[in-house]
């Protein structure tokens, strides 16, 4: 069955979507997808934000990133009425910022200062995820801002679906039992737990400060009681900038390339998003084998390729042409099965399909063709 | 065969950037390593279940699982490992908690212990895998001739595996700082050899670069990088520096073409062959000039076809056989 093709223009287009987000596994080019689009939107006539986690060095210097100052730089357009801002999330300042913002200076020191503030502020697993919703909360906040649409790209995971979990669990985990437990211990630990309870409790610190050191259970009380006083509900805040992203101007691109591995993440993507509901876009598939024309099968190209390297008088280029030719349908073959694949699972998700490109975008000339290649939706 | 790459190494520790098909690779590793009647384990430690799906079987729980017959006799097994289930080990081994540890797992608190402290979760993983390598030195039964880790990608993989500057932080003394150093006597050896998956395209190979010096710095011992997903150069170097200045013979592919009895639509495929061929010698020679950055890291480069029909089982026994004629031993 043939896909329902994806037009991102339309979205782009569309002045009531304020937020797009690029989602995908590691490595299928989310970055660039969401760097190209950006441009596209604000080269038609949108004022545009783009959000990106972590892009390669080429690509951030292409968008004038070099500045790591956590707020949006305005990157010059030269053709159309629209304008582009560009960011890298820092996420440790994402963090020291809401801290600062939050809190009064002196206990904002303290907090900053807290051994293991710092440790979860910069390595805990989630905190970007974290982070990314929480500055895509900022920017979709902030008044007076230049834009009217964010594009974001998503933390390069190990599961897409990390982003929309990492945030509830770190808000879970500083609102939850233990942590809050391990602050009051003056209230008797795990009173209104049961006894059990408040038994395993008794061995979960003692065994807990043999192999940490009581020095971190320590900071770790500090710095939960420091944070709750002054801002309540990390939680509360991972639910709004959810629900912000449930809300029907906000459209969710997923990314994918045409390997099976990044094709069952995309389903598993797109499902969640249904049950969260949670309004998909489409499915971006980039890297594609193109091939120009259908000329013939691959079986004749081989069979071809074949006589002309083994005749009499052979024709050993057109031979090696051939093979060549044959090689680069088989792989569109493969890759059209791993595509249909996925359109048998979710028959209604609008495809659109950008080639393999030779090099990696370095510049903003490149953005534009990666853009133009997204919008036509099909292997040139 | 080529003389082996990596004698007297037990551990051998598999990174690269997401995309790069870094498990299939450790896969195929951990196949090379067991031929002709080795023992192998293979182990993954990021819950992703991946090694399940590379050879095609059941979810693997924690537990040591035969998954697949190496090349000319061998065992390759396999285990993921979760770090709930190593922190009970390790509070076993060390504590005999054994069933507080089962209390606390119940109540969730050892989830909240190794998030709280996320270099205590690597220690425990890297732990699981030295302890699995210190079994061929004191003879256990159980021991394996190599262990292949199918670790964090590229990006985290001096962290995850710097164990004692993770923990430095954690504790200064005690158990688990003991442990860390149980632990870093095996990685930083010349036991154990870290490995990148990457392909030739300009981003995983800066990746890789970086990778090595990150490593290098951090005094672990880097093995060889493993190009993946390679295609084979089509055309002669000639052929290429016609197609890339477009003085391909016009002519004489339209004649063979009607020689090979393709006699329809002849110069709409003469024009898509030599597109092609431009394509294709564009990005061999993008190709060559990434492959030239890796050899300036003075490591040995191991290269993998890519393979059109995807990947199942015999397709790792290519792999793996690609590996061993490449000296990966």
């Amino acid at each position: 069955m043939e896909p329902a093709s994806l037009h991102v223009d339309d979205i782009i287009d569309d002045s009531s979507i304020s937020i797009i987000v690029c989602t995908g596994a590691g490595g299928v080019g989310k970055t660039t997808t969401a760097a190209a689009l950006a441009l596209r939107a604000a080269e038609r006539g949108r004022n545009v934000c783009v959000l990106t986690i972590d892009p390669a060095r080429r690509l951030a210097q292409a968008m004038g990133l070099t500045e790591l100052d956590n707020t949006p730089r305005e990157v010059v357009v030269e053709n159309g009425s629209g304008s582009l801002h560009a960011m890298m999330l820092d996420m440790k300042r994402t963090f020291d910022e809401v801290v600062e913002a939050h809190a009064d200076p002196d206990r904002a020191a303290q907090i900053l200062e807290n051994p293991f503030y710092q440790a979860l502020s910069s390595s805990f697993a989630g905190t970007q995820e974290y982070m990314a919703m929480e500055k895509l909360g900022q920017l979709h906040a902030q008044e007076d801002a230049p834009w009217d649409l964010i594009i974001v790209d998503t933390p390069p995971s190990r599961s897409a679906l990390d982003f929309l979990d990492a945030p509830a669990r770190l808000g879970s985990f500083l609102d939850g039992r233990f942590i809050r437990i391990l602050t009051a211990p003056a209230r008797g630990a795990g009173r209104g737990l049961g006894r059990l309870a408040a038994a395993g409790f008794g061995i979960f610190t003692g065994v807990l400060g043999k192999i940490l050191g009581a020095q971190v259970l320590a900071d770790v009380g500090t710095f939960v009681a420091a944070i709750d006083t002054t801002f309540g509900g990390f939680r509360e805040r991972a639910d709004k900038t959810f629900a912000l992203l449930q809300e029907d101007n906000t459209r969710f691109l997923v990314i994918a390339a045409p390997e099976p591995d990044a094709m069952r993440e995309a389903s598993y993507f797109v499902d969640r998003l249904r049950s969260e509901n949670m309004p998909l876009g489409g499915l971006i598939v980039n890297r594609v084998q193109s091939v120009d024309r259908e000329l013939m099968s691959a079986e004749t190209a081989a069979a071809a390729a074949q006589r002309l390297a083994t005749g009499t008088d052979p024709e050993p280029l057109t031979a090696r042409l051939l093979r060549l030719h044959a090689d680069r349908l088989r792989i569109r073959e493969r890759q059209h099965h791993v595509t249909e694949s996925f359109t048998g699972a979710h028959p209604g998700v609008p495809i659109a399909q950008v080639p393999a490109l030779a090099e990696d975008v370095h510049d903003l000339d490149g953005l534009e063709q990666v853009g133009e290649l997204l919008a036509l939706g099909r292997p040139v | 065969m080529t003389e082996a790459l990596w004698p007297g190494v037990a551990l051998h520790v598999v990174s690269g950037k997401g995309g790069t098909g870094k498990t299939t690779v450790a896969a195929a590793l951990a196949m090379a390593l067991a031929r002709d009647g080795g023992r192998t384990l293979l182990m993954e430690v990021e819950g992703r279940q991946g090694i399940a799906q590379v050879f095609d079987v059941p979810p693997l729980p924690y537990e040591e699982r035969q998954v697949a017959v190496a090349p000319g006799g061998g065992e390759v097994w396999a285990l993921a490992v979760d770090p709930e289930d190593a922190l009970l080990d390790y509070l076993e081994i060390f504590y005999n908690l054994r069933r507080a540890g089962s209390a606390l797992r119940r109540m969730g608190a050892v989830d909240f212990a190794t998030t709280i402290a996320p270099g205590l979760r690597d220690v425990l993983l890297t732990g699981k895998a030295c302890e699995v390598v210190r079994r061929a030195e004191k003879q256990e039964p159980n021991a394996y001739d190599a262990v292949v880790l199918d670790a964090p990608p590229t990006g985290r993989i001096a962290r995850f595996l710097n164990v004692n500057s993770e923990v430095s932080g954690l504790a200064k003394v005690g158990p688990i700082r003991n442990h860390a150093d149980l632990v870093m006597s095996v990685i930083a050896s010349p036991r154990t050899a870290v490995h990148l998956v990457t392909l030739l395209e300009e981003m995983p190979i800066q990746e890789t670069i970086d990778g090595v010096e990150e490593l290098r710095e951090a005094n672990l011992p880097v093995g060889g990088v493993i190009v993946n997903m390679t295609r084979p150069p089509l055309l002669t170097h000639d052929e290429m520096n016609m197609a890339t200045t477009a003085s391909l013979p016009v002519k004489q592919i339209e004649e063979a073409l009607v020689k090979a009895g393709l006699t329809s639509e002849v110069p709409a495929i003469t024009q898509t062959l030599i597109r092609e061929g431009l394509d294709h010698s564009q990005r061999v020679q993008l190709e060559e000039r990434e492959l030239e950055r890796l050899n300036e890291l003075d490591l040995p480069v191991l290269q993998l076809p890519y393979l059109t029909g995807g990947i199942d089982l015999s397709s790792l026994y290519e792999l793996a056989g690609a590996l061993s004629e490449q000296g990966a031993r």
